[in-house]
């Protein structure tokens, strides 16, 4: 048995928490579930036809490929073209579509396009081939944000003059806070991320709660995990209460993960940043700071991308925010499939058209 | 030949070199006498008028994984592929496109590798080839693996055979093949004990069809895994497919390593396993004889054909609702979200 | 969007840890916490532990939705 992980994918316990979840509700409620992982999660275990037509489960923006800016993804593309440059990159990325090209299209025809499990294998490339320069696509919230920040920190240290970052990572807080704010969503609940909340704690979700009044539940990944933020969830909106609940306490506590924290700030600022589909959301991204500049990809290099034109039928931004679904859009299924995606969120693994595609409405 | 002797393009000129490395490397370990004719074709007397023919091409990275290299998969990959149509493998030929500078011990390894296959199966290697070419055009070394095989008489194997009811059987557990290779690929290592599964399957076949009159169809499912294959199977026809996620055979190694990257292990590669569909009468039976075979012995019937859902194939999840399982889009990568 | 998974600790080597997940060996990096130990969970994302697992909450967590007898959680 996987310890930590079995246990909480027990059947009898998942149906028991599901017939609880039938019984209780009787009120309409619309959870959106915020992270990318967890709709997968949802998907995968069929649990949004199991809970009874009651509830409604939403997918939402956590998800790092599928809100990247098509710009973004174009910058990328462009520096691929440099000279003995090597862009290495979470596996999640090689399809996603840019304007006119994206890094499975670019390894095609002979860039140097690697797959990483970690940023820790960029660094021991740049050690083992000095003449090349490693360029790290940084995607990823606040679970990830420390890990790369950490890998500059130690590429600092070493004096590596082969490795940089195209910084492109999101925070939590004001996204959460627009899409609740926009009048399509019409959200009463959420089931928070937990690997995001295991770095930065749950104290971050009080506004949420006490100023929009949305009840918010901070969830593990596994079936047990998903069933019982569903049920904590129902039995507030049934006793018209609204709380902050962490469910995820084996992971999560209130102050979250400091040291990783300080880590990420040591490296990276808050920045205004372009979500894609959802436009530019203040304080929502982060930036390297000028003392780390030399490992700042687009500060090294002067990246010229083609001009950024997206595909104006794709909806992925309301979709993203939970005001519409796959089903809503003309493009879904009959233009837009995983061998020829027209937006981020049918390319990434954990995007929502992905899911909607893979396991079905 | 030392440790540091090297392809070089001479070695593929056709000459006195290329005929060296023949004999000291190829017909070493490869010796039959159809072979040794080195004539321009083999000829072959078979026993029988239908014949299966297939060929297939091998470009593995890393070439050497745990549980095997490219000349071993090379070997099992076409042998499996007439085995699975139901044929008797007998002949296979081997093509070699070599890179300038490969290691003569690394390419003789290969060989042995692929010999020990043959010898196993009781296929003959009847014609081969050896090119060479430049440094960087291509990745060290390419093998193409074409063969040849007896169908019985009386054996009617086919998709059309396949009815509503019938059983899904895979011959053991997913996903150990991609797993072994990826725990080796740069960027991507971790340490584990996962052997490729990459494995003759022709003899327990054999005995799986001699044993049941109820065999339908068989398929390997090799790139893009059991989901794929089982997509293929039912794709255009009046039938779907209902797999249960709590009967497919994972180890828990792979199980593991599928946690850690992300992976899913229904789309991933196997060289060494077979679906089998048969008829419910003679699920047990075919079971019975896969479990006594060394390569069968974490059989397992997953499935059945049904008319519920026609041209899908759907899983019934741990929590018993059904989904579908859609075949795999492109290459499976390992995910951080 | 943050694919983590727990994983046990078997051996420590300065700033890197070797972590079993179902008999899988990985090495990833403990810049993120402090006084890792051998034998402890934790959660490993993208080659980093970023978490230990609270293995007292874990306990209490399976046994609250097994029982969902306490109204706290």
């Amino acid at each position: 048995m996987t310890k930590y992980l079995d246990e909480y994918r027990d059947k009898k316990v998942c149906l028991e928490l599901l017939e609880k979840v039938k019984e209780i509700s009787t009120k309409p409620l619309r959870i959106m579930e915020v992270c990318g992982g967890h709709t997968m999660a949802i998907r995968k275990n069929g649990i949004q036809k199991l809970v009874g037509g009651n509830i409604k489960l939403i997918s939402g923006p956590g998800c790092p490929v599928c809100v990247t800016a098509i710009e973004d993804i174009d910058k990328i593309v462009s520096l691929a073209g440099f000279k003995n440059v090597s862009i290495c990159t979470f596996g999640d990325m090689m399809y996603v579509p840019g304007t006119s090209s994206s890094l499975s299209k670019i390894s095609a025809a002979g860039g140097d396009v690697r797959i990483v499990y970690s940023v820790l294998d960029v660094l021991e490339f740049a050690r083992s081939e000095k003449a090349k320069h490693f360029v790290f696509i940084s995607i990823g919230f606040e679970t990830t944000a420390p890990t790369e920040a950490a890998a500059i920190i130690q590429a600092d240290r070493e004096n590596l003059d082969n490795f940089s970052v195209i910084a492109l990572n999101k925070t939590m807080p004001q996204a959460l806070k627009a899409v609740l704010q926009d009048k399509n969503s019409k959200i009463d609940a959420l089931i928070c991320p937990g690997h995001v909340s295991a770095i930065t704690g749950t104290d971050m979700y009080k506004s949420i709660v006490e100023d929009l009044g949305v009840s918010c539940c901070v969830s593990g990944f596994e079936p047990v995990d998903l069933l019982g933020s569903i049920y904590k969830l129902t039995e507030l909106k049934e006793e018209n209460k609204t709380a902050l609940i962490n469910a995820y306490k084996r992971a999560v506590c209130p102050e979250g993960n400091k040291k990783a924290q300080e880590i990420i700030y040591e490296v990276f600022e808050e920045g205004d940043t372009n979500w894609r589909g959802i436009g530019v959301i203040q304080k929502s991204g982060l930036k390297i700071k000028e003392k780390y500049k030399k490992f700042d990809a687009e500060r090294r290099f002067d990246i010229k991308p083609e001009k950024s034109i997206e595909t104006t039928e794709c909806i992925c931004g309301d979709i993203l925010r939970g005001a519409k679904t796959p089903r809503d859009c003309a493009l879904f299924k009959r233009v837009c499939t995983p061998t020829n995606p027209k937006g981020a969120c049918m390319v990434s693994s954990e995007g929502t058209c992905s899911a909607w595609y893979k396991y079905g409405e | 030949m030392n440790s540091t002797d090297k392809i070089t393009i001479a070695h593929g000129s056709g000459g006195k070199i290329t005929n060296a490395l023949i004999r000291d490397v190829f017909f070493k370990h490869l010796n039959n006498s159809i072979l040794l004719e080195a004539d321009d074709s083999a000829i072959i007397d078979v026993e029988t008028k239908r014949l299966a023919f297939t060929t297939d091409s091998f470009v593995v990275k890393p070439i050497f994984f745990p549980g095997g290299d490219i000349g071993k998969i090379a070997a099992c990959g076409t042998i499996n592929d007439l085995a699975v149509s139901g044929a008797s493998p007998k002949y296979i030929t081997c093509g070699f496109i070599i890179e300038e500078g490969f290691s003569l011990t690394r390419l003789e390894k290969i060989v042995i590798s692929l010999a020990g296959v043959v010898k196993k199966s009781g296929v003959k290697v009847v014609s081969g080839d050896i090119k060479v070419v430049g440094k960087g055009q291509t990745d060290g070394i390419f093998i193409n693996t074409s063969g040849i095989g007896t169908m019985p008489q009386g054996k009617n194997f086919g998709v059309d055979k396949i009815k509503p009811g019938d059983k899904v059987i895979i011959s053991g557990t997913v996903g150990d093949h991609e797993i072994a290779i990826l725990s080796k690929r740069k960027g991507l290592e971790f340490e584990s004990e996962i052997e490729s599964d990459c494995a003759p399957l022709n003899k327990m076949l054999e005995e799986v069809v001699k044993s049941s009159s109820g065999v339908r169809f068989m398929r390997d499912p090799t790139r893009g895994g059991l989901a794929t294959t089982l997509n293929e199977i039912v794709q255009n026809k009046n039938f779907g497919i209902l797999i249960e996620e709590e009967k497919i055979p994972i180890s828990k190694q792979v199980k593991g390593a599928c946690e850690l990257l992300g992976l899913d292990p229904l789309y991933l590669a196997n060289e060494g396993k077979a679906i089998i569909i048969v008829s419910p009468e003679d699920e047990q039976k075919v079971l019975s004889v896969l479990k006594k075979n060394e390569y069968g012995k974490n059989a397992a019937s997953i499935g059945e054909i049904t008319t519920a859902h026609p041209n899908k194939v759907c899983l019934k999840t741990l929590l018993g609702i059904t989904r579908i399982v859609d075949m795999l889009t492109a290459e499976q990568l390992p995910r951080i979200c | 969007m943050c694919w983590s998974i727990p994983g046990k600790i078997i051996s420590i080597c300065g700033n890197m840890a070797k972590v079993e997940i179902s008999g899988v060996h990985k090495d990833v990096g403990l810049d993120l916490i402090d006084d890792s130990a051998i034998g402890e969970y934790v959660l490993v994302h993208a080659g980093y532990v970023i978490q230990k697992v609270n293995e007292e909450s874990a306990k209490f967590t399976i046994d609250f939705f097994k029982k969902r007898g306490t109204k706290e959680l």
